[in-house]
C-alpha cells in the first residue's frame, strides 16, 4: 500500500514561504509527476513527503496514518536522488544491501534480495565494483536497486535523470516506467522536464511558486489546461500565447494555440508573417515566424513543408483548437 | 620559444624551492651533526660541517643520564591520547556545524579559533591551580586533557572543512535507508572522511608531540615527555651543545620518521579545499 495524502501542507524557510498550503491525494500504485520550473517548490514538496524537511504546518498521511512527525526511515518510503547519492566507499553489493543491513535483516536474506535486485537491474556483473567505477546509467540503477530492496510503499525520485546524457535519459525513462508496471508501487517523480512528465505519468501535478496550478492526466493537461501557465508549460514546443486585438476578437484577454495545431499556408490565412528561423528535425520542422502585429509565434509543420528563412507565410488558428484565457489567466 | 620560458621558470622555481627547503632543514641537520661531535668541536670556530671526529659518546651519556624510553612513551601517550580524545569530541561537533548549521555556526567557529589567539600563558594560572587542586600535576591525564583542549579548535576547523566537501544528499540517503544518527556517522560519514580525519590526526599528533609550554609547566619527572627531556639538557649548569643536540635528535627522530612517511597525507590535509 502506498496512498499518500497532503493536507494543507505549508513550508517556510525563515520568513520565506516556499509552499503556501498544498492539498493533494496520491492513490496507491499511481505514478505521479511533480513538474514545474526551477524554484517552484517541487523538490521541497518531495522532501517534505520523504521527511527530510520538517513541515511548518499541515499533515502528511501515508496509508491513512499521520506520518508528519515520523523520521524518514520510518515512513516506508525510498528515495532516488539526482546525484545518485551512492556510498562511494562501498561496493555495489554493499550499497544495495545498506538499507537491509540497517534494518537488521539476516545476512542470507540480504544476499538473496540484493542478487534479485541486481538481476532485475542488470547489475549482477558489477556487484564487486565501487560506484566510481560505474557509468552514470549504472550508478542510477544502483540507486534504484538500493530503493527496490527495501520494498517501500512508495518510491520518491528527485530529478533522477538530470545528470544523464540525452540518449541514456530516454532509456532510463523507459526502464523506470517498466519498473513501475512490474512493481505496481506508488511512484512520485520530480522533474522540470515536461517531456518526462508527459511520457511517464499517470497523473501530473504542475507547480508554480509553491502552488498547485493543475492536477490531471497528461492528456487532460495538454487538452484542457486550467490556466495560461499550464498551457505554456505543458507541450513542446510550448503553446503560442497571443494577447491584444487578435485575442479580443475571440472574446478573451489571451488566446493560446499549440504550434502543431496552427494551419500554415504560403498563400492565404488569418495572420501573415515572415519565417525568422526554420528548425528542420527531419520528420517535423519548427518554424519561428515574426507575425505582423502579434510578434513571434511557433508553428510545427511536416518535414516536407518547404519554407525557409525570409519566406512569407500565412497562419490560421483553427477555432476548435483555440484556448481562451481571462484577465487572470484562467481558462474560459 | 614559449616552451623555453616555461622550462626556465620551472628550473628557477625548483632551485628556489630547494633553497627554501634546505634553509628550513639546515637547523635540523646542524643539530644532528652536532650530536656526533665532542663538546669541544661543537663550539669550535670556524665550525666544521662534516670533517670532524664522529663520536657516539653523547648518545651514550644521554642514555645513561635519562630514561629516554619513558619520555618517548609519555610523548606517545600524550600525543595519541589528546588527539584521539579531540577527534571523539570534534567529529560530532564538526558534523553538527557542517550538516546542521544555524545562523551562529560561523560565529562559533570563529570564536573557537579566536581562543588560539590567546597566549597560553594567559590561562596558565587557572589551569595550573585546577591541576594542582585535582592532584593532577605531573600526570599524563592532565596533559592529555589540556592539549586536547588547546588543539580542539584546529581539529574542529579541519574536520568541518572536510565534512563540508561531503555531499549532504549521501547522508540524507543514509537517513532514508534507516540509519540512525550514530550509524550515519559510523558507517557513512567517517569512512568517507577517512583521508581528512587521517590528516587531522597526523597534524595534531605532531602539534601535541612538539608542544612545550604546557608539558614543561605541568610536569616534573613522572609524566615528562620528550620536550621536557630536551629541556633538561639546557640547564643552569651550562650549555652542553653536543648532548643537547643528541637529546634533540632522539626527541625529533620518531616524529620526523612519521612525518616523512605521511607527508603525502599531510600536504593533502593542509592544502585541502584550496583547489577544487
Amino acid at each position: 500500500m502506498g496512498a499518500i495524502t497532503l493536507e494543507k501542507v505549508t513550508k517556510k524557510f525563515g520568513n520565506v514561504t516556499v509552499i503556501p498550503g498544498v492539498d493533494l491525494e496520491i492513490a496507491d500504485g499511481e505514478f505521479v509527476v511533480f513538474v514545474g520550473p526551477s524554484g517552484c517548490g517541487k523538490s521541497t514538496l518531495l522532501r517534505l513527503i520523504a521527511g527530510l524537511e520538517d513541515v511548518t504546518s499541515g499533515a502528511i498521511l501515508i496509508d491513512g496514518e499521520d506520518a508528519t512527525g515520523r523520521p524518514p526511515a520510518r515512513r516506508g518510503l525510498a528515495m532516488v536522488f539526482q546525484s545518485y547519492a551512492l556510498y562511494p566507499h562501498m561496493s555495489v553489493y554493499k550499497n544495495i544491501a545498506f538499507p537491509l543491513k540497517m534494518a537488521g535483516i539476516d545476512e542470507s536474506v540480504i544476499k538473496q534480495k540484493v542478487e534479485a535486485a541486481a538481476g532485475t537491474l542488470n547489475l549482477t556483473n558489477y556487484l564487486d565494483r565501487r560506484p566510481g567505477q560505474l557509468s552514470g546509467g549504472q550508478r542510477q540503477r544502483v540507486a534504484i536497486g538500493r530503493a527496490i530492496v527495501r520494498e517501500p510503499s512508495a518510491f520518491l525520485f528527485d530529478e533522477p535523470l538530470s545528470n544523464l546524457d540525452a540518449a541514456l535519459r530516454v532509456n532510463m525513462r523507459l526502464e523506470i516506467s517498466e519498473l513501475h508496471q512490474t512493481l505496481e508501487t506508488t511512484m512520485i517523480y520530480v522533474t522540470h522536464d515536461q517531456v518526462e512528465a508527459m511520457t511517464m505519468a499517470d497523473k501530473i501535478v504542475v507547480l508554480h511558486d509553491g502552488h498547485i496550478e493543475q492536477v490531471g492526466s497528461p492528456l487532460d493537461l495538454y487538452n484542457k489546461p486550467a490556466n495560461a501557465f499550464v498551457a505554456g508549460f505543458i507541450g513542446s514546443p510550448k503553446m503560442n500565447l497571443v494577447e491584444g486585438a487578435a485575442a479580443a476578437k475571440y472574446g478573451a484577454k489571451t488566446i493560446g494555440v499549440r504550434p502543431e495545431h496552427i494551419e500554415l499556408s504560403t498563400e492565404a490565412g488569418e495572420w501573415a508573417g515572415v519565417v525568422s528561423v526554420a528548425e528542420h528535425l527531419g520528420s517535423d520542422t519548427f518554424l519561428h515566424i515574426q507575425v505582423d502585429g502579434i510578434g513571434q509565434l511557433t508553428a510545427r509543420v511536416s518535414g516536407e513543408f518547404g519554407v525557409r528563412h525570409g519566406d512569407r507565410v500565412w497562419l490560421t488558428p483553427p477555432a476548435d483548437r483555440i484556448h481562451r484565457f481571462d484577465g487572470e489567466g484562467k481558462a474560459m | 620559444m614559449a616552451r623555453a620560458v616555461t622550462t626556465n621558470r620551472k628550473i628557477a622555481f625548483t632551485v628556489l624551492a630547494w633553497l627554501v627547503g634546505l634553509t628550513l632543514f639546515f637547523p635540523v641537520l646542524w643539530t644532528i651533526l652536532t650530536s656526533f661531535k665532542t663538546e669541544g668541536e661543537a663550539i669550535a670556530t670556524p665550525p666544521s660541517l662534516f670533517f670532524f671526529d664522529w663520536t657516539l659518546e653523547n648518545y651514550v651519556e644521554v642514555q645513561e643520564r635519562s630514561n629516554y624510553l619513558r619520555h618517548v612513551i609519555n610523548s606517545i601517550v600524550i600525543a595519541v591520547g589528546s588527539t584521539t580524545l579531540g577527534l571523539i569530541v570534534a567529529i560530532p561537533a564538526a558534523w553538527a556545524m557542517a550538516f546542521s548549521p544555524t545562523k551562529r555556526t560561523k560565529d562559533i567557529l570563529m570564536w573557537m579559533l579566536s581562543t588560539k589567539m590567546l597566549p597560553a600563558v594567559g590561562v596558565l594560572m587557572p589551569i595550573y591551580v585546577i591541576a594542582q587542586s585535582l592532584g593532577l600535576l605531573d600526570s599524563l591525564s592532565i596533559l592529555v586533557v589540556v592539549l586536547m583542549m588547546m588543539n580542539l579548535p584546529i581539529i574542529v576547523w579541519m574536520l568541518y572543512t572536510y565534512f563540508k566537501e561531503i555531499p549532504g544528499e549521501i547522508l540524507e540517503a543514509a537517513r532514508m535507508d534507516g540509519a540512525s544518527l550514530g550509524k550515519e556517522i559510523v558507517y557513512v560519514l567517517t569512512p568517507m572522511a577517512v583521508p581528512g580525519i587521517a590528516s587531522t590526526l597526523l597534524l595534531n599528533i605532531i602539534l601535541a608531540w612538539n608542544e612545550a609550554f604546557w608539558t614543561l609547566t605541568l610536569t616534573a619527572s613522572k609524566a615528562a615527555p620528550l620536550t621536557a627531556f630536551i629541556a633538561s639538557y639546557s640547564s643552569p649548569e651550562g650549555l652542553f651543545w653536543s648532548k643537547l643536540s643528541a637529546a634533540s635528535t632522539l626527541a625529533i627522530a620518531p616524529i620526523l620518521v612519521m612525518g616523512w612517511f605521511s607527508q603525502k597525507q599531510l600536504v593533502r590535509g593542509l592544502t585541502f579545499g584550496a583547489v577544487k
